[in-house]
């Protein structure tokens, strides 16, 4: 098809030609295009359906504002739903396809909607949809979600990418328009740091949409000239394609950055979008003003578009959108459209102004006192109706028609942090106010500055001041002479008719919807927005808003400011989620920490699981093993016959040293440490302030003053905050060191009756039972790599556990278990590890549950009296002490054959299944393949003189009532000779 | 030294050091270092011991380089000393008796991946990484910071220059983010 409303002029590379596609139909455009632009230059004006009504709709600006031409971008795994066709930048291949329509944009069934509009009035859903209630979301919702105006997405995976960063300046120029760049200027030369973010994709605003001069250049060739100097500044980062979506704490603004949206694909390796952080030191916002309507009947066809955005189609993009035009304005910026189209050599019909008294337009039709009251054509514009002052009636056949009701400063990331704007009454229009984000400012449109001259010197201006703030000094640079003329604007925002006229086009918002609301007594600005949706979807009421306001206005008699304000939230535009996920995503999710047996745990084979951040062994399993019961139970019966090797380094390791080390650890476990003999170990108990139980571990003392203690691996990062806190706050008088070294050893436990025999081959010093007794730490080598060992046993057989640098980890598990293959060592992984340390009673994270004593968990002893302890005290509370409060116990089922689940209640015979009957828990159970069945462990009201009771374990949710036998927690060894042996 | 029965693996995994050339990058593996961290005791000066010694101390949020020792800052009285690893593989017993009592000592050598970024434009691939300026500091400047979601040190050592250390048992994710980052901005 050939580019029929294409005509001379524009900031387009015509000697390049791009082939797109739209719903299918294949079309042409250049760089520099938009999708909009192009479709306009091929004759294609209806670009979508009305989100409620399926009204057929084309662009209503060339902007971002854009409310009406909301299009689905790309197919397959890219296709990306409601983008804005003003914006969206056209590349060889793009492919577009219009959204809310069934089965064609041109057929629209669903514009069924349109003639049952009587019944889709403001509250319509609140109304309608209430009863009853239970069919809200299986029934209505569905109906509207496929009847409502949204795009579909692909439910594939997104191949892009998306990166995250961080950037900082001293001076942040949100929008480069004249100001911007004036602004930019200024400070550039300065030598200050300056980012320029603009989301168009060329620089300078307005002034590539403008006729007018600047100096003796046109105002788009001073603006390429100033952006090609500001790329020369090492100091300036120019930024196009990046929007700034709002204003966060501290001088930090959000901005996303469309790296790759105009290719096709993003390159091998590139983002698709950047979010960016930018660390300012001080922003101006620079972003223009934008454009709104005057309301009349049917003012919502394709063809009728704001005035500024009809004349940026011919002068930016040689793109007109009808042959012969008209202009509907109450100001003399709508003058300029008529002016600059009938330069191009377009037919402007007439210059509709509400106005009366001012000079007219030399050589066109200017109806002064004037206004538009309706418009015909089925699926674009054929004519309009036009009331004249004297109240006839005529009709003009016209194809495009531009409306201008005025400017409104784009202030919205000057209303973030809550600034109020406030109103001017030349502009009709809220500005800025004084209670924005510290350290921004607005300069040129966007501070009511609306001539380029304005903006040049107020751009400037603001730059001094911002850097002037920061004790930079700038000058002024020279700049070019420029328009300085005044808007003249005389105040209209809609015009009285029968008809539905549009105030929010992109959520069907009529002055009638308003008026409804208005009746039923939602008159408040915020009510308003959610009885009628104004200002609602992609747009946020970017061109409706302050029509909507300004309407209620007249319903309530009041003032515009005085009938509400409207402010905005981030994001200025909408964002792609994927841009908020960034990298973090699937795999990269977060981090993985891997332990230094990991390679080898991976060559046999090894199941892992999750354990925070880690990858732990869970078990290993061998060939003919088909469940990892078997796996398990094998790794189990192999450890307490013969010996078990386990990877252990995840346990936190803190290094604490200091001559006041072991009173410090007195305070921070319930039982004493400083008494503790160099060259051993003891097992302790931390308690929080309010006498809970927060961690268990044990604690070596490797010198006089260094020791070296081990958490639960979940608790490695709590408890070393813990004692930082208590170090910095609580004891700042102690002199004790802290730090990590969880990472710096690899970690081995070697347990069963041949640990010893098996160490002995591989350490260069006697560990003999005499030499290195249970509880022994030290420095040892390992056929002369130096190592620690320490002697203690989490599962209950002789066990110890042997420390190298973590470089060596990888070649201690090899040499480990190549001097087991003797004894028949075994790997086993955490399962067998939980599976021991409840055979051996001991408490792990389920009993360590956050609300359990130490006298829960049946080490009450082990709180000392003898001195103060943090949590000693409160430990001692009334409730927490009774006689028959929760004890720990072992449990196991009657039946061998029953299997026992995690979480059953304990319940007396006969007694009902509810609260007040409930006598305590299972918190971990295991199949035990000593004992030969399931066992648990638990805490039970007054547990420890109940043993041999018989209770049932019910679990109301898996529906399993077992009944069981109330046993010591020690179902191995209780004696504890093996550890010792 | 090591036995040969135990042989080392670099924090990657491998027998040698990672590194890879990413446009005018490179991101280099290094296992050369020893580390210990070094607190002052309460209420001792350390300064004349260290200064002695060859040992900087530098200011907060600075890096010092001396031969055979370099430091960073970590804290109140609390530094970071980099020692070549051929000479100082028990970094700790070299330096008990400089300090003797007066400071606590603590192997971190192990604790740490360390990885070296050098070439032109490394502001260009860290503000990809964390939101330290790297273009406002120069040579000497450490901090710690968050790095793919990790408490990394990253210390300057030249403009062209820069070490990163993280938790080596993440090193493998943080080589991924260093190098996907360096894929992205060159």
């Amino acid at each position: 098809m050939t580019q029929k409303n294409r005509i001379t002029g524009g900031q387009i590379d015509r000697t390049r030609t791009l082939s797109f596609t739209f719903d299918g139909k294949s079309y042409a455009g250049h760089p520099g295009d938009t999708l909009a632009s192009a479709l306009l230059a091929n004759g294609v004006r209806l670009m979508g359906r009305s989100f409620k009504y399926h009204r057929p709709r084309g662009p209503l600006s060339a902007g971002s504002e854009e409310p009406n031409a909301i299009v689905q971008l790309r197919s397959g795994a890219r296709q990306e739903p409601n983008t804005r066709a003003t914006v969206a930048e056209l590349f060889d291949g793009l492919t577009a396809s219009s959204q809310n329509r069934f089965p064609s944009l041109s057929f629209d069934l669903m514009g069924v909607n349109d003639l049952l509009s009587p019944f889709f009035a403001a509250g319509f859903y609140y109304k309608t949809f209430m009863w009853p209630a239970k069919f809200w979301e299986k029934v209505y919702e569905p109906i509207i979600r496929h009847a409502a105006g949204l795009g579909a997405l692909s439910k594939q995976d997104d191949p892009d990418e998306y990166d995250k960063g961080f950037l900082h300046c001293d001076l942040l120029i949100i929008g480069a328009g004249p100001a911007g760049l004036s602004a930019a200027l200024t400070a550039g030369r300065a030598g200050a740091r300056v980012i320029v973010t603009d989301e168009d994709f060329r620089m300078g605003g307005r002034l590539n949409a403008e006729t007018f001069t600047l100096g003796d250049q046109s105002g788009a060739d001073w603006a390429t000239a100033t952006v090609a100097e500001l790329a020369q500044m090492p100091s300036v980062r120019l930024m196009p394609r990046t929007t700034t979506l709002g204003a966060m704490d501290h001088g930090i603004y959000s901005a996303v950055e469309r790296v790759s949206d105009h290719l096709a694909a993003p390159l091998a390796g590139k983002p698709r979008q950047t979010l960016w952080r930018i660390y300012s030191a001080r922003a101006l916002l620079t972003g223009g003003a934008t454009e709104r309507p005057i309301a009349f009947e049917n003012n919502d066809r394709p063809g009728i578009m704001l005035a500024g955005a009809l004349r940026a189609y011919a002068n930016r993009w040689g793109a007109t959108v009808g042959d012969r035009v008209a202009v509907f304005t109450n100001n003399d910026d709508g003058l300029r459209t008529a002016t600059d189209l009938q330069a191009k050599g377009i037919d402007v019909a007439a210059v509709i102004d509400t106005r009366t008294g001012g000079p007219l337009l030399p050589g066109i039709r200017h109806l002064q006192g004037a206004e538009v009251t309706g418009s015909t054509g089925r699926l674009g514009l054929s004519s309009i109706t036009i009331r004249h002052a004297n109240g006839r009636s005529e009709t003009l056949p016209v194809t495009a028609l531009g409306v201008s009701g005025g400017w409104n400063p784009n202030l919205n990331i000057a209303s973030h942090h809550r600034g109020r704007p406030v109103w001017n009454e030349t502009l009709a229009a809220f500005t800025p106010g004084p209670t924005g984000p510290v350290g921004l400012t607005a300069a040129g449109a966007a501070a009511g500055e609306m001539s380029t001259h304005a903006a040049l010197h107020g751009g400037a201006n603001a730059a001094i001041a911002a850097l002037s703030d920061l004790g930079r000094t700038a000058t002024k640079p020279d700049l070019p002479s420029a328009e300085d003329a005044p808007l003249n604007l005389s105040p209209k925002w809609y015009v009285a008719g029968k008809g539905r006229a549009w105030v929010d086009q992109q959520n069907d918002v009529t002055v009638k919807d308003v008026k409804l609301a208005h009746q039923e007594n939602f008159v408040s600005v915020e009510h308003l927005k959610r009885y009628t949706t104004l200002g609602m979807a992609t747009d946020q009421g970017k061109t409706g808003n302050i029509l909507g306001l300004a309407v209620m206005a007249e319903l309530t008699g009041k003032s515009i400011p005085d009938t509400g304000t409207t402010i905005y939230r981030p994001p200025y535009t909408p964002v792609a989620m994927g841009a908020l996920g960034g990298r973090s995503r699937g795999h990269d999710f977060k981090p993985t920490r891997l332990t230094p047996s990991h390679k080898w745990a991976s060559e046999q084979g090894a199941v892992f699981v999750e354990v925070g951040m880690w990858l732990r062994a869970q078990w290993f399993p061998k060939p003919g093993e088909t469940t990892w019961r078997q796996s398990v139970d094998r790794e189990v019966l192999a450890t307490r016959a013969c010996v078990g090797i386990c990877d252990v380094t995840t346990l936190g390791k803190i290094d604490i040293q200091g001559t006041d080390a072991g009173a410090f650890l007195d305070r921070v476990y319930a039982n004493t440490f400083s008494t503790l003999a160099v060259g051993k170990v003891r097992y302790g108990l931390m308690l929080r302030e309010d006498g809970i139980v927060m961690d268990d571990g044990t604690t070596a003392r490797m010198g006089q003053n260094e020791w070296v203690m081990t958490t639960t691996t979940a608790n490695a990062v709590p408890v070393f905050r813990h004692l930082e806190y208590v170090r910095q706050c609580l004891y700042p008088d102690m002199d004790v060191q802290l730090i990590s070294t969880t990472e710096a050893w690899a970690q081995y436990s070697v347990a069963g009756p041949n640990a010893r025999k098996l160490l002995q081959k591989l350490v260069d010093q006697d560990i003999s039972d005499a030499a290195f007794p249970y509880m022994a730490c030290g420095n040892i080598t390992v056929k002369g790599t130096r190592a620690r060992l320490f002697r203690i046993s989490f599962s209950g057989e002789l066990a110890y556990e042997i420390a190298v640098p973590t470089r060596y980890g990888d070649a201690m598990i090899r040499a480990l278990m190549e001097a087991g293959r003797e004894f028949d060592a075994v790997a086993y992984g955490t399962e067998a590890l939980g599976v021991m340390r409840v055979e051996k009673g001991h408490v792990a994270g389920n009993e360590l549950n956050g609300q359990s004593t130490a006298l829960n968990m049946g080490l009450g002893k082990m709180v000392s009296k003898k001195k103060d302890a943090i949590g000693m005290v409160l430990s001692g509370r009334e409730g927490l002490t009774t006689e028959d409060g929760l004890r720990i116990v072992g449990v196991k089922p009657v039946d061998p054959a029953q299997p026992l689940t995690a979480g059953a209640h304990l319940l007396g015979h006969g007694k009902a299944a509810i609260a007040a009957n409930d006598d305590g828990w299972l918190t971990s159970v295991v199949y035990s393949p000593h004992v030969g069945s399931s066992i648990a462990l638990g805490y039970l009201k007054n547990g420890a003189a109940r043993i041999g009771e018989r209770l049932r374990a019910v679990n109301l949710l898996a529906k399993t009532e077992v009944e069981v036998e109330i046993v010591s927690p020690h179902f191995v060894d209780p004696e504890g000779d093996r550890l010792r042996g | 030294m090591a036995d040969p029965l135990l042989k080392p693996l670099t924090p990657l995994g491998s027998d040698t050091p990672a590194s890879a050339t990413i446009g005018p990058v490179t991101i280099t593996e290094v296992t050369d270092t020893a580390l210990a961290s070094l607190a002052a005791r309460r209420g001792q000066d350390i300064s004349a011991a260290a200064k002695a010694a060859g040992i900087p101390l530098p200011g907060p949020g600075r890096a010092e380089q001396a031969a055979p020792y370099a430091a960073f800052w970590l804290g109140p009285d609390q530094w970071m000393i980099e020692a070549p690893y051929a000479t100082h593989e028990d970094i700790t017993a070299v330096l008990k008796p400089v300090f003797t009592e007066a400071a606590s000592l603590t192997e971190q050598t192990d604790a740490w991946v360390r990885f070296d970024v050098t070439g032109d434009r490394l502001p260009a691939l860290f503000e990809r990484l964390c939101n330290v300026d790297i273009a406002r500091h120069g040579a000497g400047f450490a901090t710690r910071t968050m790095l793919e979601h990790l408490g990394c040190y990253v210390v300057i050592r030249t403009t062209g220059h820069i070490s990163v250390l993280g938790p080596r048992s993440s090193a493998a994710s943080l080589y991924h983010a260093l190098t996907t980052a360096a894929k992205s901005a060159f």
